[in-house]
């Protein structure tokens, strides 16, 4: 908070942040990608083997399961972003 | 007959819109376009769950899924993995970017007014298509249930939105918006509660889901398979289309919905990059709420379909129901039920009894026993029929058709918007009159908001006449996943992408996009016609990737973006950095505009 300057944060946190930034959307996405497109359509059939209740799990994730994760990267993203903005003196 | 309850919700549902509109007035083109730009996160994800949930989401969708089973899976992974891109591709950079449109983003980052036009026919192409069905719905539920003609019910519909979009701009919409979500949201939820009961006997519909049918111990989908496979149908957890076409259909519904302006804009409207991401992770939850119930409610509306229509024994109309219902069930017979014969009246479902014997055969096209199907019906029955089927009081019945309007209504609202904002701010202000006073600006943002209620009445009327409107799937998504998002994509994460690669990548992904959908749909429908087997639904996914090459290769060969715009982009990456280097959200500085080419 102290450190926060009229020109904003210095040029080398704003480097590091959008590393750090990118580095977190990156692998959030290739989450996203994981749930969706492969446990719900390229693994689908793998992954019917198994169940979760009374629902084939390839099935279950396709129509129910990756949405609850969807929502749960959204949360991540936010909590990370907030504590990155803290760490290098972003002030949005 | 019309039910004095549906008369009562749809009364004083209206009456609540129209009240939140009056006291939401807006006062400025900032109130008018994005709400004040100080919208609370929860709300503006409320508000968001109604703009994105449309007529086909609550009223069609459970059916669709209900008849595709494992193949309705695409709009369920679609409509909600869009809004992770939204959250970390788009919205935040959208929001720290300030302004009040999609087209603008477009037209500033790439110093174009070429572009900025482009976008916006981008923009008002998708709107329009997509506003036509929300028309539609609105006509269908009114005709449907109030009693009044087809045309009247649009023209009511027209008269309300009218009223608060006009009126009250952004601003006026976001507050009707929350009261509209919550009466969607209870009148999808309360009866998937009860038909979640009566099914599964567990009140969660998506613990319903994975849980037993009620009394066996056989799981709900296990047995749902083995209904619909001894009548003829494909395996419920199955699907006709290929892995392939299954996978790029997803990927265009979740590309264009992060692409789609209206929902783009909502995001416009909260106060900082921050809320931005909030809000989003709050409309998804609040469209989760929706949309994880959907695939419940498809199956076991499904369910209940196959096990209180078909064998049962028709009774005419012409017969007195209830004294034939105790003969047939005196007989050991099965009736036909109560809301089957209340809901036939609507020309949702009909029955033709083609082998004489007076008894209901519903089949599907390879019937084991080899007899004919005898029942059609329409898939947004599923939804309608649902508190009845459970047995649900009066009160709830007129509930869900006052939700089926909250749905359209909403959606409406917001593509009304996105076309009257595109009209007086991007093509008035920003191109053709850019010494426009504020106050000119407000009242041509009213005058566009009326004409484009006007349009969207009219294609609502003629949508019947109109095959473009019955593809929105294809077309809006479709477009805007191929044209918009890979523009506003590599504007945030690529500095050196220019104004010839951003106009020559939009016109490639708008071009291909609709050339194919059009010929598919219009001109040869034959689907082995298709581009590797990909239908006019997911080919938006395909071509957005040449969109983005092509966008990509143009940059590469021609000259880098002035060092202006470099410095804007490596601003609304970090948030505040647009602030602290002088740019307000209002009467943001103009960018350096080169002359238009």
């Amino acid at each position: 908070m102290s450190e926060e300057q009229p020109t904003g944060p210095s040029a080398a946190n704003q480097a590091a942040y959008w590393k750090s930034t990118l580095r977190l959307t990156i692998s959030l996405l290739a989450v996203w990608f994981l749930v969706s497109f492969g446990a719900g359509i390229i693994f689908r059939d793998a992954l019917d083997n198994f169940s979760i209740g009374g629902a084939p799990l390839g099935f279950w994730m396709a129509q129910n399961g990756s949405i609850y994760v969807f929502l749960l990267l959204i949360v991540i993203y936010c909590i990370r972003m907030t504590q990155l903005e803290k760490k290098y003196g972003i002030r949005g | 007959m019309v039910d004095p309850w549906t008369i009562f919700w749809v009364v004083t549902t209206f009456g609540l819109y129209i009240i939140i509109a009056i006291r939401a007035r807006a006062g400025s083109t900032e109130d008018f376009y994005v709400a004040g730009h100080d919208v609370h996160p929860v709300i503006n994800g409320m508000a968001t769950g109604a703009d994105w949930m449309s007529a086909a989401s609550f009223l069609s969708m459970a059916g669709l899924i209900a008849f595709m089973g494992y193949g309705g899976s695409v709009y369920l992974m679609g409509w909600t993995g869009g809004y992770v891109l939204l959250a970390l591709l788009l919205a935040p950079y959208l929001r720290e970017f300030g302004k009040f449109t999609v087209p603008d983003f477009v037209g500033d980052r790439y110093y174009s007014k070429v572009a900025r036009v482009i976008a916006v026919l981008c923009a008002l192409f998708v709107s329009f298509t997509y506003i036509a069905g929300q028309m539609k719905g609105v006509g269908v539920a009114f005709s449907g249930f109030l009693g009044v003609s087809f045309n009247v019910g649009i023209l009511i519909g027209m008269g309300i939105v009218f009223f608060y979009a006009v009126l009250g701009g952004m601003k006026g919409i976001t507050y009707t918006q929350v009261a509209q979500y919550v009466v969607l949201i209870f009148a999808y939820t309360v009866p998937a509660i009860f038909i979640s009961l009566t099914i599964t006997g567990n009140p969660v519909p998506q613990l319903g889901f994975i849980g037993n049918a009620a009394g066996t111990d056989v799981s709900m989908l296990d047995k749902l398979n083995t209904v619909v496979t001894d009548l003829g149908f494909r395996e419920y957890t199955s699907t006709d289309k290929s892995q392939l076409d299954v996978f790029c259909i997803t990927a265009a519904l979740m590309f264009g919905t992060a692409g789609l302006p209206h929902v783009i804009i909502r995001f416009f409207t909260v106060g900082s990059a921050r809320a931005a991401r909030k809000s989003a992770g709050w409309a998804l939850m609040f469209i989760a709420l929706l949309y994880t119930v959907a695939p419940a409610v498809g199956a076991f509306a499904r369910m209940n379909f196959v096990d209180t229509v078909n064998e049962a024994t028709y009774i005419a109309d012409a017969e007195n129901y209830e004294t034939r219902a105790a003969e047939i069930l005196a007989d050991g017979g099965k009736p036909v039920p109560e809301w089957y014969k209340d809901w036939e009246k609507t020309g949702l479902l009909a029955y033709e009894d083609l082998n004489g014997d007076g008894v209901m055969q519903y089949r599907g096209p390879d019937a084991p026993d080899g007899l004919a199907n005898e029942v059609t019906l329409n898939r947004d029955i599923f939804v309608l029929a649902n508190p009845q089927i459970a047995n649900l009081p009066n009160w709830v019945i007129g509930l869900v058709v006052a939700g089926g309007l909250a749905a359209a209504l909403s959606t409406a609202a917001g593509l009304l918007m996105v076309i009257s904002s595109a009209v007086s701010h991007d093509l008035l202000k920003r191109t053709f009159r850019p010494d426009m006073s504020e106050k000119s600006e407000m009242l041509a943002a009213r005058v566009a908001a009326a004409f484009a209620v006007l349009l969207a009445g009219l294609l609502g009327i003629f949508a019947t006449q109109l095959p473009f409107v019955a593809q929105v799937v294809a077309f809006a998504f479709g477009l805007a996943a191929a044209s918009l998002f890979p523009i506003i994509f590599l504007g945030i994460f690529w500095k050196r992408m220019n104004k010839q690669g951003a106009i020559s990548s939009m016109l490639t992904g708008l071009v291909t996009t609709f050339a194919y959908i059009y010929y598919f749909k219009f001109i040869d429908r034959t689907a082995e016609h298709w581009l590797f087997g990909i239908s006019p639904e997911g080919i938006g996914f395909v071509f957005m990737w040449l969109s983005l090459a092509v966008g990509i290769g143009v940059s590469l060969v021609t000259p880098p973006p002035p060092q202006a715009i470099q410095d804007l982009v490596q601003d609304i990456r970090i948030p505040g950095m647009r602030r602290i280097h002088g740019a307000r959200d209002r009467d943001m500085p103009p960018t350096p505009e080169t002359k238009v080419t």
